[in-house]
Order: structure tokens, then C-alpha cells, then sequence
């Protein structure tokens, strides 16, 4: 009977067989690439965390005499800007709001475009035809211009550039999220959740949410770079963060005029927004093809 | 782990779980488990700008059947016949337009509501890996009908269904769909249905995409289940042999509508629709002195979204007439042989047609 079957079985591994994340998770660490942009993330968003304990100089206190020192002058390790604050400490405390504002967008359009996106994948018909076309509609501009639209209309401050990124990036979210589960949606064990009597979000719950979410997820993260570089847009544009706090965004604009006089100094937070976007894309990149194996 | 080593333990130990089917016989052993009457499933094609419905495709159009207690009903028929359609519109999972589907002498949508149909009603399909959630333990996948009933101790249930189909819980019951062979993916999905304790089980191409011999084992696994579990089946196939095999009774359909139904000597014997018998002449012989010269049947069925005025099968049969081309056969009995139905005008008398009468010609 099924002997033929059970002697390969036999033959293959016996012992407990490996979870799908923790299986993610080892694919994860044995890429380099994965794990020099994960350590890089994690000192980023550690130093911005415990800034005040790493004995830095005030980040808001200048000096008339001290201003646009170049990289590597005595007691400013990274120099000083067009105020004489010390650019070392303002980095460090800039990555605060910076990756506050370049990733909460992102967090927050994931929850609300994945329920929009599955939702509409999975009801189909009307509810699929009004939510998708409402997300056409904010699909139709560039998402630059769509958060410059929305922060002026809002006014300047910190809580205006979330609120306006995460409009930005809910519907990229909701698209990807409708096509993968729409995919997902026509599978039989979909239809055989629903033989079972199980009511749709009993179905959602339990077979649709684990086989969406990681593809979803994989693209939320491919766009924290470029809601960094976005928010810092806005900063630079003026209707994001204020003077005189630091934020990546904010500095290049203000050291712009600088550039002639010490143009290392006034590439700083440009180059720290580059480290960070292209250390979370590449991040993402890793997770995508950890992710993808299946069989 | 083989189907056969199992102890008698462990069968009992399903046993008290699942209800008696004799306490949830509703209408007694003569009422036929599922009578459906006059099914109809027409899918509209959508385009244009204002998504319009610019035609209908006639997946089934008044299919009538009974199945009763305890039997195995085998469908059969062409690619795009209606088979899997009707097979979803017998478990609800897409909607009827029209007809009636009485389960135990209830009507669906009258005495029975779809959730207490799928109580009693569960499907197998034909892609074991496309039928499990690849993020679910095939415990939990097992589990999980059994669950949502608030059937108690889903997860015992589950494990002793799969020591019943042939998979050691042990070993198998923390294993994902893809760390399992096609036959042992079948399996699941067996246990799955079971773990439910369905009256009615649809088999739809169960066993299509499994090789021969593990065919051949989770046949035999189907037999014995709906033994011991007293269960109805309705196998859809389209290989005749395995549907001779497992079946009572054989119904084929043709762009939607049944032609024939026919217990399944009957129709070996004798096949009364001429659509039936291009069917079984394209089965290859065992027999190299006895291989098929010319093909049984040319060309593609026709369009279900047009498909033809009268006998849907005229503009394929070598016996049509005239009176084909404009009236739709009835499915009837024939004469001397009242369970062997054919809808077929050379079978009717007074139908017209101008062999009407005489059986289909050698």
C-alpha cells in the first residue's frame, strides 16, 4: 500500500522540521549583504535612541566664532555648521526624526493599505471596484508632488508630514495588497476554508493573512527609503520639520548655501540619508529572496 | 506507516466522534441523499467601459440528477463540460441561478440553510497543493473545519483521521503541504473532508493528478472510507476506468446538460447516447490488435457561451437528423431498462427522428 511512499520519508530527515519564519530567519543571517545593512540600521536607529547618554555636545547650542568648521577639528569630530552646533551630535539626534517620520508612514500605511488591499482582494465585485478606483485616483500623481500637495494643505509641523506620507503610501500598499490576495483568493484551500462553513473573516484570518502578508510586507519595506527621502524633502522644502530641530532633511537645506565654503560638511546628511535608504533597500532585497523559496 | 497496519483501536477511536449516520438520516433510507432538479449556472462575460454583461456562458443549464444513500455517483465528461461547476454548486460555494438542490429531502435555501449544508457536505480537489494553506501545519489544515463547527477536540479528530488515511501524526501532523508527496497531500485533503463527518463527500478529480499506483491506493483508501463511514460520493472524473471502479452509477455530461446516467454495468454494456460512446471508444485498448484507427469524435465541443440550438451534440454526431438541430432531447428511461437514462432522440419513439426508436446504430 503506501509503502512505496513511506521508505523515501523514512530515508529523508526524521528530525523536528523547521518553521517557515525561523526558516526565513537562518536564510537571513547567511547573507553578508543582509546582515552589514542590518547592522548598519540597528547602530542608526540605537545611536538615535540613546543619543543623549553618548556624551554629545548640545545639538541646539552654536557658537558665533565656531561656525562651518571642516571634518575633524578638535572637540567636533564631524565639524561644525553654518551656527557653530556640532554636527556629530546633530546627526545623531537628527536620525531621531528622521527615521521617525521616514519609517512610522510606512508602518502605519501597511496596516491600513493591507486591510483595504485584502479586503478588496477578497470581497471582490463593488467593494473591490470603490476601494481600488478611490486608490486610482491618489495614484494618479507622483507621490512627491501628491505629499507636498497634502503637507501644505496641512500646514507645516511633524504630525502633518506623517499624516500626509502615510496617505502617500497607503495606495501603493492597498495595489499590491489587492493583487496578491486576489491571487491567493482563487486557490482552493480558499475554497475549501469556505466548504467548511467558516465566515470570511474567520477565512481572512487564518489562510489569507499568513500567505499575503509577506510579499506585502517585503514591498512596505522597499519604500521606508523612499519615505526617508521624502520626509526629508519636505523638511527641505520648509513644510516638514522646523528649525532649529535637527533632521537630515532640514540640515541639507540649511547647509546648501555652505557648499562652496566646505562642501564635505554640507554633503553630511545627504550622505547619512544614502547610507540609510540604500541599507534599507537593500535589507528589503535580502528579506525578499529569504522569503521566496517555498519548495 | 501504511493504510493497512492500522490497530481496530484507532478506527474506534474515530467511531464515537462522529455522529451515527443513522441519527442524522433525516428522510429514511429510501429518500435519495441529494435530489437536484433543473440546475442552471450561467457566468456572465463582462467588458466594455461600464463593465456590461456582453454574453453568458452556459456552464450548466438544467442539470437534473439524484444520488442515493450510500452510493458513489461517477461524473464524467470533456474538459468544460459543467463537471466541477456543478460539483461547486452542489457544496454552495458558488450560487445557483436556478434549480433546486434538496439535500435529505430538505430544500437548500428553504429548510436548509447553506451553513447546514456544509455541515453535511465536503469536497476533495484536484490540486493537493493549491487545496492546503502552505502556512498551515497539515494538523492544523485538518483541524480547522472541525474548528470552525466547534466540533469538540479538533485536533484528536485530526490526528486520528490521518492515522486512518495513512499518515502517522507523529511524523506527519507538524509537516507543511510541501514537505509531503502528491499522494500524501491527498490524503490530507481526505482527512480534511472527514474531519468534518460529511454525508456527502464531491471527489472532484481526486485522483487525476496522482500517478497510477498511488492512484490506485487512495481508491482504495475512498472505498474503504465510505464503508466504514457510511458516506455518499459523487467522483467526478475523467478517466473512465477509475470512475467504473469506484461508481454505482455513471452520469455524463456534455456542454452543460446531462446526456446519459446509467448504473455502471449498464453503460458498459451498453452506452445509449452516441456522445457516450465516442467517449468510450476514445479510451485506449490494452489490446495492440485492438487500437483505435480514427479519432471517436473530431473537433472541440462547441462554445458554451453559443453552444447549439436543439441537441447540444448534433453538430458533432454522425446519427443527427433534422429533428436534432431544433428539439432539445428529454433525458428518459429506456425501453426495457428504466434506470438507464439517455437524452437522445434515437432512443424516443415519437420523437421524429427517422431512426427514432431503434438505438443508437453500430
Amino acid at each position: 500500500m503506501a509503502l512505496a511512499e513511506s521508505d523515501t520519508m523514512q530515508g529523508a530527515k526524521v528530525e523536528k522540521p523547521q518553521g517557515y519564519w525561523s526558516g526565513v530567519g537562518s536564510r537571513v543571517v547567511r547573507d553578508p549583504v543582509s546582515m552589514i545593512c542590518l547592522g548598519v540600521v540597528l547602530l542608526l536607529i540605537l545611536s538615535a535612541l540613546f543619543a543623549p547618554y553618548l556624551g554629545l555636545p548640545d545639538p541646539y547650542k552654536g557658537s558665533m566664532i565656531a561656525r562651518l568648521k571642516p571634518l575633524g577639528t578638535e572637540g567636533h569630530l564631524l565639524g561644525t555648521d553654518e551656527q557653530g552646533r556640532d554636527m556629530l551630535a546633530r546627526l545623531i539626534y537628527g536620525g531621531r526624526l528622521t527615521l521617525f517620520i521616514g519609517l512610522m508612514p510606512v508602518v502605519f500605511a501597511f496596516f491600513i493599505g493591507s486591510a483595504l488591499g485584502i479586503v478588496a482582494g477578497y470581497v471582490g465585485g463593488m467593494t473591490n471596484t470603490i476601494i481600488m478606483r478611490i486608490v486610482d485616483v491618489f495614484f494618479a500623481f507622483p507621490s512627491v508632488l501628491l505629499a507636498i500637495a497634502i503637507s501644505g494643505a496641512l500646514g507645516a509641523g511633524i504630525v502633518n508630514s506623517l499624516v500626509s506620507l502615510t496617505i502617500v503610501f497607503i495606495p501603493p500598499i492597498t495595489r499590491v495588497a489587492e493583487a496578491v490576495t486576489s491571487g491567493v483568493r482563487a486557490l482552493d484551500y480558499i475554497d475549501a476554508a469556505r466548504a467548511t462553513g467558516a465566515n470570511a473573516w474567520t477565512v481572512i484570518r487564518v489562510h489569507v493573512i499568513g500567505n499575503v502578508l509577506s510579499p506585502i510586507f517585503v514591498y512596505a519595506t522597499s519604500l521606508t527609503s523612499v519615505c526617508m527621502i521624502l520626509a526629508a524633502g519636505l523638511s527641505f522644502l520648509g513644510i516638514g520639520v522646523r528649525p532649529p530641530e535637527p533632521e537630515w532633511g532640514l540640515m541639507l537645506n540649511t547647509l546648501r548655501s555652505a557648499i562652496y565654503i566646505n562642501p564635505w560638511l554640507s554633503a553630511l546628511p545627504g550622505v547619512m540619508i544614502f547610507i540609510t535608504s540604500l541599507c534599507l533597500n537593500l535589507l528589503s532585497d535580502g528579506l525578499r529572496s529569504a522569503m521566496n523559496v517555498r519548495d | 506507516m501504511s493504510a493497512t497496519d492500522l490497530s481496530p483501536s484507532q478506527d474506534q477511536a474515530i467511531k464515537p466522534k462522529t455522529a451515527a449516520p443513522e441519527s442524522r438520516d433525516k428522510g429514511g433510507p429510501g429518500q435519495p441523499l441529494v435530489i437536484v432538479r433543473d440546475l442552471q449556472k450561467h457566468f456572465p462575460v463582462r467588458g466594455g467601459v461600464l463593465g456590461r454583461t456582453q454574453a453568458v456562458v452556459q456552464a450548466v443549464d438544467g442539470v437534473s440528477f439524484e444520488v442515493k444513500k450510500g452510493e458513489t455517483l461517477g461524473i464524467v465528461g470533456e474538459s468544460g463540460c459543467g463537471k466541477s461547476t456543478t460539483a461547486r454548486l452542489l457544496i454552495g460555494l458558488i450560487e445557483r441561478d436556478k434549480g433546486e438542490i434538496i439535500f435529505d429531502g430538505q430544500g437548500l435555501g428553504e429548510r436548509l440553510s447553506l451553513k447546514d449544508l456544509r455541515k453535511d457536505v465536503q469536497m476533495v480537489f484536484q490540486d493537493s497543493y493549491a487545496s492546503l494553506n502552505p502556512r498551515l501545519t497539515i494538523e492544523d489544515s485538518v483541524a480547522f473545519g472541525a474548528k470552525v463547527q466547534g466540533l469538540d477536540d479538533p485536533n484528536g479528530r485530526a490526528r486520528s483521521l490521518m492515522a486512518r488515511v495513512g499518515l502517522d501524526p507523529d511524523r506527519f501532523a507538524h509537516r507543511y503541504p510541501h514537505e509531503l508527496s502528491g499522494g500524501q497531500r491527498q490524503r490530507v485533503n481526505i482527512a480534511r473532508a472527514l474531519a468534518m463527518s460529511p454525508r456527502l463527500v464531491v471527489l472532484d478529480e481526486a485522483v487525476s493528478a496522482l500517478d497510477k499506483s498511488v492512484e490506485a491506493q487512495v481508491l482504495n483508501l475512498l472505498s474503504d472510507l465510505r464503508k466504514e463511514f457510511g458516506l455518499t460520493y459523487i467522483f467526478i472524473s475523467h478517466d473512465l476506468n477509475v470512475v467504473r471502479y469506484i461508481s454505482d452509477r455513471i452520469l455524463v455530461m456534455y456542454l452543460g446538460e446531462v446526456v446519459e446516467v446509467a448504473p455502471v454495468d449498464s453503460i458498459w454494456r451498453e452506452q445509449a447516447h452516441p456522445y457516450t460512446r465516442s467517449l468510450f471508444s476514445a479510451m485506449p485498448s490494452m489490446d495492440p490488435d485492438n487500437r483505435t484507427q480514427e479519432p471517436p469524435l473530431a473537433g472541440d465541443p462547441p462554445n458554451p457561451i453559443d453552444p447549439p440550438k436543439g441537441c447540444r451534440f448534433h453538430t458533432r454526431c454522425r446519427f443527427a437528423s433534422e429533428v436534432c438541430k431544433t428539439k432539445v432531447p428529454k433525458l428518459m428511461g429506456l425501453s426495457g431498462n428504466a434506470d438507464h437514462l439517455a437524452a437522445c432522440h434515437l432512443h424516443d419513439a415519437t420523437s421524429g427522428h427517422p431512426k427514432a426508436g431503434q438505438g443508437v446504430p453500430q
